[in-house]
């Protein structure tokens, strides 16, 4: 039994899925009504399902994205990229600039959009480029390496369009954060899926998972074993750019334009916390994607529960926090360590004390 | 050969933190005459300086604990939102509250600081918990307080607080003389004789005091700090401690320049703290850096901000721009430096 416990409880699913129940529980005993899925109408009358849950699903896919990438960066150089948001908006940015030109309120799109998406994942792998080089080769931490483009991102973007937020004119485009017609189910489900399982055959079928867990725990040792820890990182730091054109296409998609200040704010924090969330180790070496991609669902569960409760906005980031504190509290090896030396007195005394009584008997 | 000796002598001599301190205020200094000699005007007087000081007396402060705990091996990126926290926090109470006095704001402020720099501290120090997660939670947390504290943004009308911020302390011989010949004094804010303050007062905790040297050795190695009896968690909490209060500080420095409260000021205050405290030498692999250095980093930095805007380049995306190719740089060369440090000794 005990082992089964340890078992249960050394799973690295097991504190995502805890939040997700815990979750879960709270909404259902404060409004049922989460839990209801129904088949509606959109605005162009086509059939669509809506619900929270639904909410959850489509609003989380970026994340879930973001965190395949930002797993990699964390298991691979042991910090995380700060800018993602910041690349979000420089990806975007030039998409809308391929596909608008220099007109912003063009009739028709000047440009193919999968050649769009082609440039955001070019850009988007040229910012990741520039972020791992700057970690791998010049031994800049991530965090401030990052920073960089964290400042700059924003201002980068809204140079390329001079400023101006173009408006795409073609309904398809819409389409990948929205739904295809005649599909009850959100694009974005779909474009999850199918980063998932690219994701799924790439570690089947490659050696990327393993190099990245022994650079991450020792690059030194791993670089003696002939693994070249200056391209792995840099590696993970493009595969996490490539995440990121995919999460701005969802993004830019949504409203059909961009704003720059706003667009994918704070998305990094979440980000992080997902991967936090997954018990992947924030200081570098084993991780497990999936464990993240659902804590990503998690944070996005959380999100939508806290605005049920009427939490403004800017209200949402102290509750998130205190989620953060607990979260990261409870699984600090130290506090681990405290936490088993007081249930094995526990369990020690309750011996004691029964054998005591039995004497006393 | 004689050339490569006389380099090994060079790195020998000097130590990592007066390295890059050097390079920091000979950068700082090419950048200001180079302003003078091609945008002229403005930069030639002494005010241009004081006006520096004053916009960015908050930013010294918070910086400089920055630096301390970047020193120490740690960073912390709540600052801002503690900022922002403590102006939001003292203009409620200063008008929401009847007989409120600005001594209470001002303990309210050094309280709040105090609280997440014990909090904080306790987290990184004693749980072991990395301190970008423990601040990021911080940060979160800061700014969400803010706006539940109160959401919209406000002036405050207190009279005793509209009369402290209004306090002008000029300084004598550094005057001005404008067009038709009418004497402008200089003068600077309460809040820079604060940050100078706290300046000068650091410093010399940092070169003269155990504690200070003690901040050096954890940040350096912590396992040698360790053998050499230093007190590895405890140094760390009290770097992260000064840091938050520091930053509470710095929060009521702030809210002396601006005077109101609002859930948007000091955004991006700690990636400016950061930017000036790597600009000003500080290492962020730790053990290496100067406060003096940090001053001029945030003097390099503002310096900056006003070539891009009487440049002509006042579109709002430069000042980022700009500010993060510096930061680049500024990183680069630190790498740079250090590894031919590394291998000048080896060789």
């Amino acid at each position: 039994m005990k082992s089964f416990l340890k078992k249960i409880t050394g799973n690295q699913l097991f504190i995502p899925v805890i939040a997700l129940l815990v979750l879960a529980i709270i909404n259902l005993i404060a409004d049922p009504s989460f839990f209801v899925v129904s088949l509606g109408k959109n605005n162009a009358g086509y059939n669509i399902l809506s619900g929270p849950l639904i909410t959850i699903l489509d609003y989380g896919s970026e994340l879930a994205i973001l965190a395949i990438g930002m797993t990699l960066v964390t298991a691979a150089s042991g910090g995380q990229d700060i800018s993602v948001g910041a690349t979000i908006a420089i990806a975007g940015s030039a998409m809308l600039r391929v596909l608008c030109g220099t007109n912003t309120r063009p009739e028709t799109i000047q440009a193919p959009i999968i050649v769009a998406f082609l440039v955001a994942c070019v850009v988007g792998m040229l910012c990741g480029a520039f972020n791992g080089a700057l970690v791998s080769v010049f031994k800049i931490q991530p965090m401030i390496a990052t920073l960089i483009l964290f400042t700059a991102g924003r201002s980068i973007a809204a140079w390329i369009n001079n400023n101006e937020l173009p408006i795409v004119p073609d309904p398809k485009f819409m389409y990948f954060g929205g739904f295809i017609p005649g599909i009850p189910i959100p694009t974005t489900v779909f474009i999850v899926m199918i980063c998932v399982i690219v994701t799924f055959l790439v570690l089947k079928f490659t050696n990327l998972g393993l190099y990245t867990q022994s650079v991450g725990i020792n690059d030194k040792s791993s670089r003696l074993n002939g693994i070249n820890p200056t391209f792995i990182k840099f590696l993970s730091f493009v595969i996490l750019g490539l995440c990121v054109a995919v999460a701005s296409l969802i993004k830019v998609s949504r409203i059909g334009t961009i704003n720059y200040s706003v667009i994918a704010k704070d998305i990094e924090m979440d980000a992080i916390l997902a991967v936090a969330l997954g018990g992947n180790a924030l200081s570098g070496g084993k991780f497990n994607i999936w464990a993240s991609v659902l804590g990503a669902y998690v944070i996005q569960c959380l999100t939508t529960t806290l605005y049920k409760f009427n939490v403004q906005s800017e209200a949402l980031a102290a509750y998130k926090a205190v989620v953060v504190i607990i979260l990261v509290v409870s699984s600090a090896p130290k506090v681990r360590e405290i936490l088993r030396k007081v249930f094995n007195r526990k369990n020690l005394d309750a011996l004691t004390g029964k054998a005591k009584k039995e004497a006393a008997k | 050969m004689k050339k490569n000796s006389a380099k090994k002598s060079i790195f020998y001599k000097v130590s990592d933190t007066n390295l890059l301190l050097v390079i920091t205020i000979g950068i700082f200094l090419l950048m200001y005459i180079g302003a003078i000699v091609f945008l002229g005007g403005g930069f030639t007087k002494p005010q241009m300086i004081f006006n520096i000081l004053n916009t960015n007396s908050a930013l010294i402060i918070t910086a400089c604990g920055m630096s301390l705990v970047m020193i120490s091996g740690g960073i912390d990126i709540s600052v801002g939102g503690v900022v922002a926290l403590v102006s939001m926090s003292c203009a409620v109470y200063l008008d929401f509250v009847r007989n409120s006095s600005v001594l209470i704001a001002l303990l309210m402020a050094l309280g709040i600081g105090l609280i997440y720099g014990i909090i904080q501290g306790f987290l990184v120090a004693y749980l072991d918990i990395q301190p970008f997660i423990v601040s990021l939670a911080g940060m979160f947390f800061a700014r969400g307080m803010t706006t539940i504290v109160h959401t919209d943004p406000f002036d405050v009308k207190n009279e005793t607080f509209v009369k402290l911020k209004d306090t002008r302390i000029t300084v004598p011989f550094m005057g001005s003389y404008n067009k038709r010949g009418v004497y402008f004094p200089a003068y600077i804010e309460i809040g820079v004789v604060v940050a100078l303050a706290v300046v000068v007062v650091l410093f010399l905790v940092l070169r003269y005091t155990k504690l200070g040297r003690s901040f050096y050795a954890v940040g350096g190695n912590k396992q040698s700090a360790l053998m050499l009896g230093v007190n590895v968690r405890l140094t760390k909490f009290l770097s992260h401690v000064i840091c938050s209060l520091l930053a509470g500080i710095g929060g009521f420095v702030y809210f002396l320049h601006v005077g109101s409260g609002s859930a948007s000021h000091a955004m991006g205050m700690e990636m400016n703290a950061i930017a000036s405290s790597i600009i000003g030498g500080t290492m962020l692999s730790g053990g290496v850096g100067n406060i003096i250095g940090t001053f001029f980093g945030v003097l390099s930095l503002s310096t900056i901000q006003n070539v891009v805007a009487s440049a002509g380049l006042d579109q709002a995306w430069w000042t980022g721009i700009t500010i993060a190719a510096m930061l680049c740089i500024f990183l680069l060369i630190q790498s740079v430096v250090m590894w031919q440090k590394k291998k000048a000794l080896n060789s």
